[in-house]
């Protein structure tokens, strides 16, 4: 820092050409690893879509790419919610699949043909690596491209993301965090420019957002509320105005384009807050105006007038906003919106929504599991953001604040959390090896000055000092763009901000370190990055990279596959009619459909309560009341997981519970006290008798005993309660390898009925069987 | 397997009458029957009923049922469409027949006449159970009615019973009246109310009971009254149909030449209905009458001939469906005025009854509801007597296309101008703006 001014303008020019040139290769870098840390998947496994939602898209993408646009946007799926069909173009987020689509096609025109699975599984990867370029702008923005190139190298590594963003997880989120980045990219860039021309790519990218995930709200409520700190902190610019106002008119014209959002965009409550600031900063953006013309004692007579009239239409806005938001019956919020705000909002009213692990509130090691070390860089980053505080800096301290917030409800919004805190740690890392390295140089170069020998240290600070001066560049480049920034921007506070700022870089000159205590804490610093990426890679390649469609487990005796999800979804496919309808629990509703080709009656897209509460009564059911429920619907054969034999623990009857309370909420004659022997869930002997005659519990564990002799469920641990039974109104059809899938098939019905059988009883095996004759003629 | 009716695809369509009918699609009536006796000398006291199924064209053979080589397959394939079972006091039958072979006999879709008598043998109320029918349990009770016996009883235990308690059904018992009682002497059954498939076609007055006419009553007997059935048919779900009397004579040569006057009944006739009702069940049972079958449905839009995929919403589409009545001989145009179809998405959306032209094509037009979802067309024909119809085909019904929606709406043409004019002002005051000074 100290010598880079004073050596003439064209090594400085080299330094900045060089400083230049390194970025861009470091960012490459980071794009590579961004991109190879995702690859686990396909290395470890194969190149395959990932668990759920991933395989709905797939099949999406599918139908797009051979179809075209205008199909997908009018595709009404007549294989999913049997019979009430889905409108798939009307109310699925189509940024992904148009994102792939188009990749695929444009691989194509040029002569590459990729199947679209390929194109589907490597989608999440590439974006990823885009992620951290965005990641690296927006730093850059804040705090200049140290911190930038620091906050993008950890974004490529947190796992978090990578949880979301494997090779193969191709779903929403792994293109809507690039979009969600790049966004709040463009809101700073038009802040810090005051440009039109950011301000409408800004209008673009969150159009891009709004395409690609319901979470685009997070970003309609961040931006107006950040405009709101900044009004009220006295920081109100043109370029704030600008930054703002062209976001909300365009973003929400745009986002009302989109069909699935449609005319939400404009009624949902989620939405007001950026319409109630967009009048504030009319308001505010006219008070300053006239403030501008008029004397002061005019302009304090025009604010009583201004405040008086404002406040009156302030209460008439506000009248009509609470009448529009009364008159419906939540409030116009959405209840996974609702659920935000109030985090035991869904476990108390929609168990469907409580009933994802996703929406379940996280727990603290899960903290450390998805942002690791991040954790304690975050409250440094803080810090270096309020020193000094701009609008760029505040608007990232206010993201951080407000996504730990919603990380802390619902444990899938860490994914919005992830790229704040790498932003945070970039910053902290970077200020600190900033402070650190140029205490380091001071000192050494003090001592080199008092000792007046040259020769001895060259060769031993060679390292530091190449350290440094990476390290120098990046400041040097942050405190001129700063300067030039500032400069360019705030025209009116510019004798204001100056000075202070410069007082501030003289601060940091003075704060200087002993040369050993930097040494350790660099060395320090350097350790903690290197568990991070141990922990990363870990992460990436043990956690985070299973398809969850096929499982393996370590043993003694060398790996496990258990591919038995494939296996039943092949066998559906070739073993039964094209237009057979499959039931299951809506959890492997996609799978079915994109796997094995048949109608489903439910499927993960869970929009219809009563339709899987339907099912789910079903499978509360004895016997004889399910049969006739799946009859009802036209279903042939029904798909359950069982768990049981290899102690695979998603399965069925682990979430029972939560289908007793999703089909007890719409059909009150399903009790989950019936099913609860004194509040505990329980299968073994000890288990009620609803439980055991239930339809889930009798198609998990038919013919269980004739594996061990003892039927042995080791998920649970513990003995089944009910051994030997026979199914009545149902047949199994086909069992995995490892029994995780069992599908049975409806039996019809009987072609004759038989009599009432009383005295003929040597005709009948047992009297179970003869009384259970009696009252059913399916038998 | 036998219900694929039920099934909604559209092979099933085709595959139910293969399945159901298996000795031939376009010939219902059986041929070959294989009659069971207990006793050839039955070949004789009832071979009026016997020379007159042999008249219509049938095939009859006759085994003892102890014949050690009785078997209803060979290879696997049925060797008889039909079987007459006269034998009410055999314990076993002979070769592999056994309750349970009939059972299967019958779920393959063939057809049969079971005859009880008194002391029926377990295994004949065995088979009787399996078909719904509940013989009484005391093995030597008869029916007994001291109001409406025949006069002609001479015994005085009033076990002779002229009933005339007919099902009116024009496809069981023929169109022509049958006008002189029915003479019974036999065993009396029950049959479950729940139970749709079986059906009483001759019934007990409400004096009759079920007694052992020769010792005394000691307690009230256990069926009374008109739950007595003397005969039922049972029409299964796959239409096999199986006859159940409990009277063997009833289709005895003497009971079908006897004269009949009904105690305290004026009206005296020369011969019993026995014959007239005995024939005509045998025709019904046999699938002489009373058999539908429909061709595939077919449906398309107002003035298109080809089936479309998909329908859109409040689209305007034409369905028919053709059904015919196998006469015995050849299939006839089936009329009738009560053929319904079905819009059905887990409820009928649209019920309309079809009309017909006459030459059994039944048709309707109707506008698809404005819902839209996977629906099916439904024909669910369930007349007594009659097989049963169920026909569906699945039909996806989508919304309007994005384009299909009006582009202007005329109440909105203000917003529209008012659009217009704030862009055009915009314009016109930018312009001003910038260049006037």
């Amino acid at each position: 820092m100290a010598m880079s001014p004073p050596p003439g303008t064209s090594s400085s020019a080299m330094r900045n050409a060089f400083g230049t040139v390194l970025s861009a290769l470091i960012l490459l870098l980071i794009g590579v690893l961004a991109f190879s840390i995702r690859l686990f998947s396909v290395i470890k496994y194969e190149s395959v879509i990932h668990e759920f939602d991933p395989y709905f898209n797939y099949r999406v993408t599918q139908f797009l790419s051979k179809n075209g646009i205008y199909e997908f946007w009018n595709w009404f799926d007549d294989r999913t919610w049997y019979p009430l069909g889905r409108v798939i173009g009307g109310t699925v987020y189509p940024g992904l699949t148009l994102t792939a689509g188009t990749i695929w096609w444009a691989l194509n025109a040029i002569n590459i043909p990729l199947s679209v699975e390929t194109v589907c599984v490597f989608t999440a990867p590439v974006f990823s690596a885009f992620a951290s370029w965005a990641t690296y702008l927006l730093t850059k923005e804040v705090k200049g491209s140290g911190a930038g190139l620091a906050a993008a190298a950890l974004l490529a590594m947190v796992p978090s993301y990578i949880s979301r963003s494997v090779a193969g997880s191709y779903d929403n989120e792994a293109v809507a965090i690039f979009a969600l980045i790049f966004t709040f990219y463009l809101y700073i860039k038009t802040l810090n420019t005051g440009s039109l021309f950011y301000a409408t790519l800004n209008a673009i990218a969150y159009f891009y957002m709004v395409c690609s995930w319901g979470g685009y709200t997070f970003i309609i409520n961040l931006i107006p509320m950040h405009v709101l700190l900044c009004i009220v902190t006295g920081r109100y610019s043109p370029r704030l105005y600008i930054a703002y106002a062209p976001l909300v008119v365009l973003g929400t014209l745009l986002a009302a384009l989109v069909p699935v959002v449609g005319f939400n965009a404009v009624l949902t409550s989620e939405h007001f807050a950026s319409f109630l600031v967009f009048i504030i900063i009319h308001v505010v953006a006219l008070v300053y105006y006239i403030k501008g013309i008029l004397s002061p004692k005019m302009f304090k007579v025009a604010v009583t007038l201004v405040v008086s009239i404002g406040l009156v239409v302030c209460l008439i806005v506000v009248a009509v906003l609470v009448a529009l938001v009364a008159s419906s019956p939540t409030g116009g919020w959405s209840g996974r919106s609702l659920s935000l705000l109030d985090p035991t909002y869904a476990s108390k009213y929609i168990p469907i929504i409580a009933s994802v692990s996703e929406h379940q509130p996280p727990t603290w090691p899960s903290y450390f599991m998805d942002i690791n070390v991040l954790a304690f860089l975050v409250p440094a980053g803080i810090i270096a953001c309020f020193s000094p505080l701009s609008d760029a800096s505040s608007f990232v301290v206010l993201y951080i604040v407000m996504s730990v917030y919603f990380s802390g409800v619902m444990v899938r919004l860490m994914l919005v959390l992830a790229p704040a805190a790498c932003i945070m740690s970039g910053i902290a890392l970077s200020q600190a090896f900033d402070v650190f390295t140029a205490s380091i140089k001071y000192q050494l170069g003090r001592s080199a000055n008092s000792k007046d020998d040259a020769e001895d240290n060259t060769s031993t600070n060679n390292a530091p000092k190449d350290d440094s001066s990476s390290g120098k560049t990046d400041k040097g480049e942050e405190v001129a763009k700063e300067r030039s920034s500032k400069k360019g921007k705030k025209k009116e506070r510019e004798p204001a901000d100056k000075p202070s700022v410069k007082s501030k870089i003289a601060k940091k000159r003075v704060l200087v370190l002993p040369l050993e205590a930097s040494i350790v804490a660099l060395l320090l610093l350097i350790m903690l990055g290197a568990f991070y990426v141990i922990h990363c890679v870990w992460a990436a390649a043990e956690a985070y990279s299973a398809p969850s469609i096929v499982l393996t487990s370590q043993s003694r005796d060398g790996l496990h596959v258990f591919d038995d999800f494939r296996e039943s979804y092949a066998w559906l496919s070739h073993n039964t009619d094209v237009d057979d309808k499959v039931a299951s629990w809506w959890d492997y509703g996609y799978q079915t459909t994109a796997m094995a080709n048949r109608t489903v009656i439910v499927d993960n897209n869970t929009w219809n309560n009563t339709h899987i509460a339907t099912v789910g009564t079903a499978m509360s059911s004895p016997e004889k009341a399910a049969w006739e429920i799946f009859n009802s619907l036209d279903v042939k054969y029904v798909l359950v997981v069982f768990g049981g034999l290899i102690g695979y623990p998603s399965d069925d009857i682990n979430k029972f519970l939560w289908m007793v309370r999703i089909g007890g909420g719409v059909f009150p004659h399903i009790k989950e006290a019936d099913y609860l022997r004194d509040g505990n869930y329980r299968i073994d002997s000890e288990a009620t008798p609803t439980m055991l005659n239930c339809l889930m519990y009798k198609l998990s564990y038919y013919r269980f005993v004739e594996t061990d002799g003892k039927g042995y469920d080791r998920v649970r641990r513990t003995e089944i309660g009910k051994k030997n039974f026979k199914l009545t109104h149902f047949e199994e059809v086909f069992t995995s390898h490892h029994w995780m899938v069992r599908i049975y098939k409806l039996k019809p019905q009987k072609n004759r009925i038989r009599g009432r059988a009383k005295k003929l009883k040597l005709k009948t095996s047992s009297g179970l069987d003869s009384k259970a004759a009696k009252k059913n003629p399916w038998i | 397997m036998m219900n694929l009716s039920r099934s909604v695809a559209l092979i099933s369509l085709f595959l139910l009458p293969l399945l159901t009918f298996s000795f031939s699609v376009d010939n219902p009536t059986d041929r070959r029957v294989l009659v069971l006796l207990d006793d050839l000398s039955l070949k004789s006291s009832h071979s009026i009923f016997f020379s007159t199924l042999k008249s219509r064209g049938f095939d009859l053979d006759f085994k003892l049922a102890e014949d050690s080589k009785l078997a209803l397959q060979r290879y696997g394939q049925y060797v008889y469409d039909g079987l007459i079972i006269f034998a009410p006091s055999t314990e076993r039958f002979g070769g592999s027949l056994d309750s349970k072979s009939i059972a299967d006999f019958v779920d393959s879709g063939r057809d049969l006449i079971l005859s009880a008598d008194t002391s029926a043998s377990d295994l004949i109320r065995g088979i009787a159970l399996e078909c719904g029918v509940d013989f009484d349990e005391d093995s030597s009770a008869m029916v007994i009615d001291h109001s409406s016996f025949s006069v002609s009883d001479v015994d005085g235990d009033h076990t002779l019973i002229a009933a005339d308690g007919l099902v009116k059904s024009h496809a069981i018992l023929g169109k022509t009246k049958i006008e002189a009682p029915v003479l019974f002497r036999g065993v009396a059954h029950s049959l479950n109310p729940t139970n749709n498939l079986v059906l009483k076609v001759l019934s007990a007055s409400p004096s009759a009971y079920s007694a052992n006419p020769s010792s005394k009553l000691s307690s009230p007997p256990q069926l009374t009254g008109s739950a007595i059935s003397l005969v039922s048919v049972m029409q299964a779900r796959n239409n096999a149909r199986v006859v159940i009397s409990g009277s063997l004579q009833l289709f005895s040569d003497r009971l079908f030449r006897s004269g009949v006057q009904k105690a305290g009944s004026p009206n005296k006739y020369e011969k019993s209905g026995n014959q007239q009702f005995v024939t005509e069940l045998s025709k019904w049972v046999f699938h002489e009458r009373g058999h539908l079958k429909a061709g595939s449905l077919v449906h398309h839009r107002v003035g298109e001939t080809d089936e479309p995929a998909i329908y859109r919403i409040k689209d305007d589409l034409e369905f028919s469906v053709e059904i015919l009545e196998w006469s015995g001989k050849s299939w006839e145009p089936y009329v009738a005025d009560d053929v319904q179809v079905q819009f059905y998405m887990m409820s009928p959306y649209v019920l309309k009854t079809l009309s017909t032209d006459k030459k059994g094509l039944y048709h309707t037009s109707f506008k698809v509801p404005d819902v839209y979802g996977v629906f099916q067309f439904k024909v669910e024909y369930e007349k007594l007597g009659y097989t049963t119809l169920s026909l569906s085909k699945q039909i996806p019904v989508r919304p309007y296309r994005h384009n299909e929606y009006e582009r202007f709406i005329p109440t909105a043409y203000p917003y529209y101008g008012a659009c217009f004019t704030t862009m055009a002002g915009f314009f016109v005051f930018s312009f001003v703006y910038l260049y006037h000074k």
